[in-house]
């Protein structure tokens, strides 16, 4: 019996040291060529990924127009489009990555997901080939900073998204209350909305609403991150971004958004609050008008940019969005990229921004529309004054995934710890993190 | 010929149980082999898409994950969680199977009816259903305590506080899982046969002791077999406390050890640490699994 057990031990032993875990391989490696040299197939089928939209009618509507222009004026391609839920996205690109069989030729995806991608050899590097695109010189530069991992682009910015601040203007003049100037000034804005109507949220915003959270650190010249050279260093514990978090947290309070119905609040509900006349505030963002206008406070609302800690300066924004991708492993890079610059090129931007909203990555592009749209106005000032961007790097997935940010604001909103404890353990988090 | 017609039924035995045998290997040493395999790799998602080289760690994953004080507390939060649950289980089940036992027809077939409707719910329409029965601002309880005069409980939140989300998933669970054990009960009941029980009492037992000394006894194989499974699904809870808490309660009050293995392992990526997480949980259940069958085998 013993002798048995030995023998199965041994036997498991080396079938485990023996047998690493499956790897996909390539076998066409990626093709390379220099900027304007026809690289690849020319004609077939070209599989294009993209998000499927709430109100995904009006997007498709603008697809197949530019598909149309693409198939007329390259003979014997056809164009296939599918619709990703959003949600799911990491298991269909995680599961293109892996077999690129089921992997399509061009994609659409989140600037945040791209540091990930890269390290998965995941989409093609197009730095040159963007460079060598007339239209590019227009684009916002903090924009293409967002496409960029390592100085290399892998995208090209097909859409932007930033927030600013939601106010209910029957609120304000029955209080007799101005938009604030400062971020210290909301608190106090906020304070007394909940004062005087204790049915209202002074603020509407949330301990799991990070993207709210990153304004007020970088207001505050703060950051949560900094690259040294290869490697990357928390700086969530410094005094600035500490004092930009305190001042986060000091809104999730009894007094302006009670923790009990905040500390859990996500972006989207904090908007769904706002939207369902819940609150005296919101932070949102432009991708937000659709919730906004179906909501309760249709017409009682407008949008200033979000202060900084300064009167007249503007906290700068997260610069959110999507790029187009062409998939590393693809046999039709010339043809991809094409299709990339005729559906994220300005003409294509501008009826995007007509059917769904989507604020324009093209400076010029954002111009025009802003004219017409006063809606769109203050998002375009919070763009312009600059935006920022989370950590390039793989290993913010893994911090955003276990939710350090969201749990340090969370326990200093439950009294749990002050600021300075959560931000020195969140900090060391983020630093296993990037160590690993 | 008597050593003949062993031989012929033992094949005959490993015939029929090659199947079941067969289907057992596919799907669960191949998973299992490739678990414990990932489990000593550096195996995330760049290694999967074979853009990054595979770096073998040994027990690496492990001595991290176990030099983890988190880990611990996570692991000893689910023990305890698991256990009441599997308490709360077993007793409402039992108490309901007794009382099944006990009443007319038409009682007994509106409450079987009641607990199947629990028990086809799928898991996470019952959480969503619970979680807005629940609700701070629209829920139906708060509603209802605050017409019976507990004013204070109008915008109570049922999930903020730590205690009262895992009780509030608790509930929900032994909601959704006393079914199990209540058909398993009654069957149990129903099989034991009138004469031993009315034997018992002729012999002037009372109706105490018929219960511990007759009833139990005959019951125990049902109730360990409940008991165990019970276990096994409730250490294992993900799907309740990842909706009903958004993924792990405020600042992580209530993560299960489930919850956390998905975190680390799919929402982050980290295949490698998430593989020993899913190594260790395996162990512990066949440990406890393990020990339970030998503790009821030594009590017979």
């Amino acid at each position: 019996m013993a002798f048995r057990r030995i023998v199965v031990g041994v036997a498991v032993g080396v079938l485990v040291v023996g047998c690493a875990p499956p790897q996909a391989s390539h076998q066409n490696p990626m093709r390379t060529g220099a900027a304007g040299d026809t690289v690849g197939a020319t004609t077939g089928e070209l599989k294009v990924w993209l998000f499927q939209e709430a109100s995904n009618a009006a997007k498709e509507a603008v697809v197949d127009e530019a598909t149309a222009e693409f198939e007329k004026a390259h003979e014997g391609v056809t164009v296939n489009v599918q619709y990703l839920p959003v949600d799911g996205r990491a298991t269909s690109f995680n599961g293109a990555f892996n077999d690129q069989d089921s992997a399509p030729d061009v994609a659409e995806f989140g600037n945040t997901d791209l540091a990930g991608y890269s390290t998965s050899n995941g989409f093609a590097d197009l730095t040159d080939d963007v460079a060598a695109w007339p239209d590019s010189a227009d684009l916002v530069p903090e924009v293409l900073e967002t496409a960029k991992v390592d100085g290399r682009i892998y995208g090209i910015p097909w859409f932007t998204g930033t927030r600013a601040l939601y106010y209910r203007t029957d609120v304000f003049s029955e209080l007799g209350l101005k938009p604030p100037k400062t971020l210290g000034e909301l608190a106090e804005t906020a304070r007394r909305i909940r004062a005087a109507r204790p049915d209202l949220y002074g603020i509407a915003t949330g301990g799991k609403y990070q993207f709210a959270l990153l304004p007020y650190i970088w207001a505050n010249g703060g950051d949560v991150a900094e690259q040294d050279g290869d490697t990357w260093k928390s700086t969530i514990d410094s005094a600035r971004a500490r004092a930009g978090f305190a001042q986060y947290a000091e809104l999730l309070r009894d007094d302006i958004c009670p923790p009990s119905a905040c500390a859990q609040l996500t972006g989207s509900q904090s908007v769904a609050a706002f939207a369902g006349g819940k609150a005296g505030m919101a932070i949102g963002g432009d991708f937000n008008r659709a919730a906004v206008e179906a909501g309760a406070v249709k017409g009682k609302y407008a949008v200033v940019p979000l202060p900084g800690t300064k009167s007249g300066s503007i906290a700068p924004a997260f610069a959110g969005g999507n790029l187009l991708g062409v998939f590393r492993y693809s046999d039709k890079y010339t043809l991809s990229l094409e299709f990339i610059e005729l559906l994220g090129g300005k003409r294509y931007q501008e009826k995007m921004y007509g059917a769904m909203g989507n604020m324009p990555t093209f400076s010029d592009v954002q111009d025009r529309v802003a004219k017409g749209d006063e809606f769109l106005a203050p998002f375009i000032r919070t763009a312009q004054a600059g935006t920022r961007f989370v950590p390039a790097t793989p290993a913010w997935t893994k911090i955003d995934a276990v939710g350090v940010l969201p749990t340090a604001v969370q326990q200093v909103a439950t009294g749990r710890l002050d600021v300075d404890a959560a931000t020195s353990a969140a900090a060391a988090q983020m630093n296993d993190a990037f160590g690993s | 010929m008597a050593f003949a017609q062993r031989g012929r039924d033992g094949r005959a035995a490993l015939l029929y149980l090659l199947p079941a045998g067969f289907i057992l290997l596919a799907l669960l040493a191949y998973p299992i082999y490739q678990l414990v395999n990932i489990s000593l790799f550096d195996y995330g998602q760049p290694q999967a898409s074979g853009a990054a080289p595979l770096v073998f760690l040994g027990l690496d994953n492990y001595t991290t994950l176990l030099s983890d004080p988190r880990f611990w507390t996570v692991l000893a939060t689910t023990v305890v969680f698991a256990a009441v649950c599997v308490v709360g289980t077993v007793l409402v089940g039992t108490a309901l199977a007794v009382l099944a036992g006990r009443a007319r027809r038409i009682p007994r077939m509106l409450l079987f009816l009641a607990a199947l409707g629990a028990w086809a719910t799928p898991t996470i329409a019952g959480s969503y259903v619970w979680l807005f029965l629940f609700d701070q601002d629209f829920g139906l309880v708060n509603e209802v305590f605050a017409g019976l005069g507990f004013g204070g409980l109008r915008g109570h939140s049922w999930t903020f506080d730590r205690y009262s989300a895992f009780g509030l998933v608790a509930a929900e669970i032994i909601w959704c899982s006393f079914p199990f054990v209540l058909v398993t009960m009654y069957a149990g009941i129903t099989a034991i046969p009138r004469e031993v029980v009315e034997a018992a009492q002729l012999d002037g037992a009372s109706t105490r002791r018929t219960a511990t000394a007759v009833v139990l006894p005959i019951l125990r194989p049902v109730l360990v077999i409940a008991t165990i499974q019970s276990i096994i699904w409730d250490f294992k809870v993900f799907t309740q406390i990842y909706v009903m808490t958004g993924g792990g309660g405020v600042a992580g009050q209530n993560l299960v050890l489930n919850v956390y293995a998905y975190q680390k392992a799919f929402a982050g990526e980290e295949y490698g640490r998430g593989a020993a997480i899913g190594v260790v949980m395996t162990v512990l259940l066949l440990l406890v699994t393990g020990l339970y069958v030998r503790a009821q085998r030594g009590a017979r």
